[in-house]
């Protein structure tokens, strides 16, 4: 630095203790001082990085989901649809006490909890063929391979899955010469076809963890005499778990508020994400909704809060 | 629709009609009858150059889907009112859109309009100012679902019913009741399919109407507590042999093509799409009557436009017009005139003054009874809302 | 660890295998694009080439394509920007409150689409009073786009140190020169990723979008969601889906190529 004073206390970026500069004095402008005085100010220059991001997602997102919440604790006039700002507890009783609820809570538990457990035993060997067996050629096909369906709209895909696993469709025509048959609509169909919709979403963080754990690693175990599995479970496992995880944070909260694939191949089925719809869409009740949109925002946050320590955040 | 030579001239008619009223208000004449309520338009204006439309699916085509299926360029090079449109997928999305004020015009359901009424996001509509008001079946005027103690708050367009739909495999000889999807839906279990909305409700009041009069319904939209329950006990009985709801052409048409749904509540356009396509169904109106749609074009109570509201009203209510989009749409036209615009009136029952009145026509169940009864609270649609949530499960 | 070629030839099948399946749909999709029926019926009861021309006639499909691109567009950059200071801050300094900082910008992804749909139409319409419009949609697909951008920066960040960007500053360079010649350089693959990850995020989102479109604003995937409501309109949309596809390849391939040579470089 060529101010040569001497770095405050807990600056990110010490300045090495200097007798003379070599470099020329740069000219004084105003552009230069706001730079000098950047550096000698960390805490400025972290406001400055952290101003607008926060102003963001704190104006634009958080307030908005509180008063979402807030929200729930009104009610609304059922006939002209108006809310009425009057406090009551309400909508929290009839979403913690009613069976429907607790029903297709339960339900839309299990098939976010299913449709994760199988993304990560489908992304798991997948990503690890693409960061450690394939060739960099091979990778790069692979990366576009798992990329490119991302591209097919969603409700494409959802309408496909449809036709595949109709009784007239493509699956039961595969499978019926073995005996078997396509599951239908219904819960089962709304499994497979979420797993496939956030299949790329579990696999790339997988594969980006993978690809970070240094092939010196792999073969120091070996070095060693770890065998594989023994490799993978003790050293692998553990340092690409965050990855899995952020991974899997994907694929539960999508399949959490999922609607719109229940929809198409759930069959009669609902999920969470269709009665806080029909709450707001259908029933115009934004208090109710809102009291039911606390079920998965509980969820979740119970969630991120049981995987912060892993490190998994950072890994998303 | 086929754009046919009369495009041009039709057009110019509208186009000297909306004139003539522009005129006329412009000399300040236009204070006849009809403006029996004060909040109604009793004059018409210059255009505004623009007007949003919130309309279902199907109701306003520009061309922009389908180059061919267009009939808002036409009222655009009338009237000079440029038109943007929002699409909505139930009556419940559009009573929401409709509150933020952001629309001038509205086609709503009858299980949308009284609350839009009622919700004050409408206002009373002058009919005097709509000049092919005049030539729409008359058992579509004042009618519950637009209008209100004789005040018309919309101009109709277009109405059809909600069919019963069998695969004729299934079914050789063509059932004539309700109770295949009702009483006698285990035999069909996981192949049946209805409507998914709180307003199937409605279609099971009407069956329970024939089948068990003890429980007194006289119109579907108003069920008191007890009705309703026996409705929901019915539906969730069905429920146990529903293979799947439905709400869009696209799934209920593949659900019967594949054979993965074999009776349910269907459109008679639904059917014409599988008829093309040598499926092997058929519908058909059972004995007990059905429930049915007549749709409302509506304007905002907080209208920014007006005059090109009014011009729209008027447009799509003119014979060429209601025909093209009623056609596109899939149901009958509001006027027998404009059965000469399209040459399958006769599917939909157009102007059937008979066939019309079996049909319920969606109307939004409100506390105080639809029926005239005083004694009781009926429910509303609130209600319905949570049961039908619950009958889902 | 060395995989045996046993292990190695299965592997490479379970991948195969996988693959295999997904694109299976998008191959009933590409099918149905050529297909007689218009309800996407199996198995296809013809070949027409009719949607393939419909397709590209149809001004509204490429109009909510157009919209789409838009909105992608813009809320990659503002993601991109937004996404940059926010992991230099906390990649760079420890300060109280960041484990809260790097939660928030999780959490628009976490929490399900439809709470942050229905959180910002209410906050937009009832709350701000503003009308709903395009603007709405970009505010919120950057909202949730931060994310993307944030993770492959501050990786980037954490595993290339600081070393050079401290060397800068000894030379003398100020804090923006060394950003623009040092920081910046390094972070463009992998800001690449993250905006392209962004772009698709936003290219693809419905349920937040059908909560904050405006009148007339028709991205790819309402246009889409519409047109299952009318008739004979499914075959186009399969035809766009196959469309858009084929055309995502280039800009992955550009990014794939662009980040793998960046790799060998060093």
């Amino acid at each position: 630095m060529t101010t040569h004073a001497p770095a405050p206390p807990g600056a990110p970026v010490p300045a090495p203790d200097r007798t003379h500069s070599p470099v020329p004095r740069p000219r004084r402008t105003a552009a230069r001082a706001a730079s000098v005085f950047l550096s000698t100010h960390p805490r400025t220059r972290l406001a400055l990085l952290l101003g607008a991001p926060l102003f963001w997602l704190g104006v634009v997102y958080i307030v908005a989901l509180v008063l979402l919440l807030v929200t729930a604790f009104w009610t609304v006039d059922s006939f002209t649809g108006e809310i009425s700002q009057e406090w009551t507890l309400d909508n929290i009783i009839t979403v913690l006490t009613g069976s429907l609820y607790q029903t297709v809570t339960l339900r839309t538990l299990g098939v976010a909890l299913l449709v994760t457990l199988i993304d990560v035993v489908l992304a798991l060997p997948i990503a690890f063929f693409m960061a450690k067996v394939a060739t960099p050629r091979m990778q790069r096909i692979l990366v576009i391979a798992v990329l490119t369906p991302l591209w097919a709209s969603y409700l494409v895909k959802a309408y496909a899955w449809r036709s595949v696993l109709s009784q007239d469709g493509i699956l039961e025509w595969l499978v019926a010469p073995f005996g078997g048959s396509t599951p239908g609509y219904g819960l089962p169909a709304t499994i497979i076809t979420l797993s496939y919709l956030w299949l790329p979403y579990v696999i790339l963080p997988i594969y980006a963890g993978l690809e970070r754990v240094p092939d010196s690693l792999l073969e120091a175990s070996a070095d060693l005499g770890g065998r594989t599995w023994p490799t993978i479970r003790l050293v692998v496992f553990p340092l690409v778990l965050p990855a899995i995880i952020a991974g899997t944070i994907f694929s539960f909260s999508l399949s959490l508020g999922d609607y719109i694939t229940v929809n198409i191949v759930g069959g009669a089925n609902q999920m969470l994400g269709n009665l806080v719809y029909t709450n707001v869409g259908a029933a115009n009740n934004l208090p109710l909704a809102s009291a039911i949109a606390l079920i998965p925002i509980v969820i979740i946050f119970g969630y991120l809060f049981l995987v912060r320590r892993t490190g998994a955040l950072d890994n998303l | 629709m086929k754009r046919n030579p009369r495009t041009v001239r039709r057009g110019a008619t509208v186009g000297l009609a909306i004139a003539s009223v522009a005129l006329l208000t412009a000399c300040g004449t236009a204070q006849g009858g009809g403006s029996d309520s004060g909040e109604a338009a009793t004059e018409l204006g210059e255009m505004e150059g623009q007007v949003s439309l919130l309309a279902w699916p199907g109701y306003v085509e520009d061309g922009s889907n389908d180059p061919a299926v267009d009939w808002v360029t036409p009222f655009e090079e009338e009237t000079g009112c440029e038109v943007s449109t929002k699409t909505f997928g139930t009556s419940d999305e559009a009573l929401n859109l409709m509150k933020t004020g952001e629309y001038d015009v509205v086609s709503a359901s009858g299980d949308a309009s009284l609350r839009l009424v009622a919700a004050g996001d409408v206002a009373p509509v002058n009919t005097d100012l709509i000049p092919n008001y005049e030539n729409i079946y008359p058992f579509l005027k004042d009618q519950a679902w637009n209008s209100v103690d004789g005040v018309p708050y919309g101009v109709p367009h277009g109405y059809g019913a909600n069919l019963l739909m069998y695969n004729t495999e299934v079914f050789p000889t063509a059932p004539t009741s309700w109770d295949v999807v009702f009483d006698k839906s285990g035999d069909y279990a996981g192949k049946v399919t209805a409507y998914d909305s709180p307003i199937y409700i409605a279609d099971a009041a009407v069956y329970l109407m024939a089948h068990s009069p003890e429980l007194g319904i006289e119109n579907p939209y108003a069920l008191d507590e007890e009705q309703l329950a026996a409705a929901v006990d019915l539906l969730k009985q069905q429920r146990a042999n529903i293979g799947e709801y439905w709400s869009d052409y696209l799934k209920e048409i593949q659900a019967f093509t594949t054979g993965d749904t074999v009776v349910g509540t269907s459109w008679q356009v639904i059917q014409n799409v599988l008829e093309s396509e040598g499926a092997t169904t058929q519908v058909v109106l059972p004995d007990e009557g059905t429930t049915g749609w007549s749709d409302t074009w509506m304007i905002s109570s907080e209208s920014k436009n007006p005059n090109c509201a009014y011009a729209w009203l008027d447009y799509i209510a003119s014979p060429e017009a209601n025909a093209a989009a009623t056609s596109y749409f899939g149901e009958a036209p509001s006027s027998d005139e404009a059965c000469d615009y399209r040459e399958d009136c006769e599917a939909y029952h157009a102007g059937d003054a008979d066939y019309a009145s079996q049909i319920w026509y969606w109307s939004t169940p409100i506390e105080e009874c639809l029926d005239g009864r005083t004694d009781v609270q009926c429910t509303d649609y609130a209600a319905w809302t949570e049961a039908w949530q619950e009958i889902k499960g | 660890m060395r995989l045996s070629r046993l292990s190695r030839t299965t592997l490479g099948i379970v991948t195969g295998l996988i693959l295999v399946i997904v694109y299976v749909p998008l191959f009933v999709v590409l099918v149905n694009s050529f297909s007689t029926s218009t309800s996407l019926t199996w198995p296809p009861p013809g070949f027409t080439l009719e949607w393939w021309g419909r397709a590209f006639q149809s001004a509204g499909a490429m109009e909510a394509v157009w919209t789409s691109v838009q909105i992608a567009v813009i809320a990659t950059i503002i993601s991109l920007v937004l996404g940059t200071l926010i992991s230099l801050a906390l990649q760079r300094f420890s300060f109280f409150g960041r484990d809260a900082i790097s939660l928030l910008i999780i959490l628009p992804i976490a929490l399900p689409g439809i709470i942050t749909g229905i959180a910002l139409n209410n906050f937009f319409r009832t709350i701000m009073g503003v009308p709903l419009s395009i603007w709405t949609v970009v505010i919120a697909h950057a909202t949730f786009c931060i994310v993307t951008v944030f993770n492959n920066v501050i990786a980037r960040l954490r595993r290339q140190g600081t070393n050079l960007e401290e060397a800068s500053a000894d030379l003398g360079a100020g804090v923006w020169t060394t950003f623009r010649l040092i920081t910046f350089p390094q972070l463009r693959s992998a800001l690449l990723a993250g905006g392209l990850l962004a772009f698709a995020l936003s290219f693809d989102e419905i349920i937040v979008t059908t909560f904050t479109a405006g009148s007339g604003v028709t991205t790819l995937p309402i246009f889409i969601l519409n047109n299952m409501f009318r008739p004979n309109q499914a075959p186009i949309v399969s035809v766009i889906a196959v469309v858009l596809v084929v055309v995502s390849i280039i800009p992955i391939y550009i990014a794939q190529r662009l980040s793998g040579s960046e790799q060998q470089r060093r």
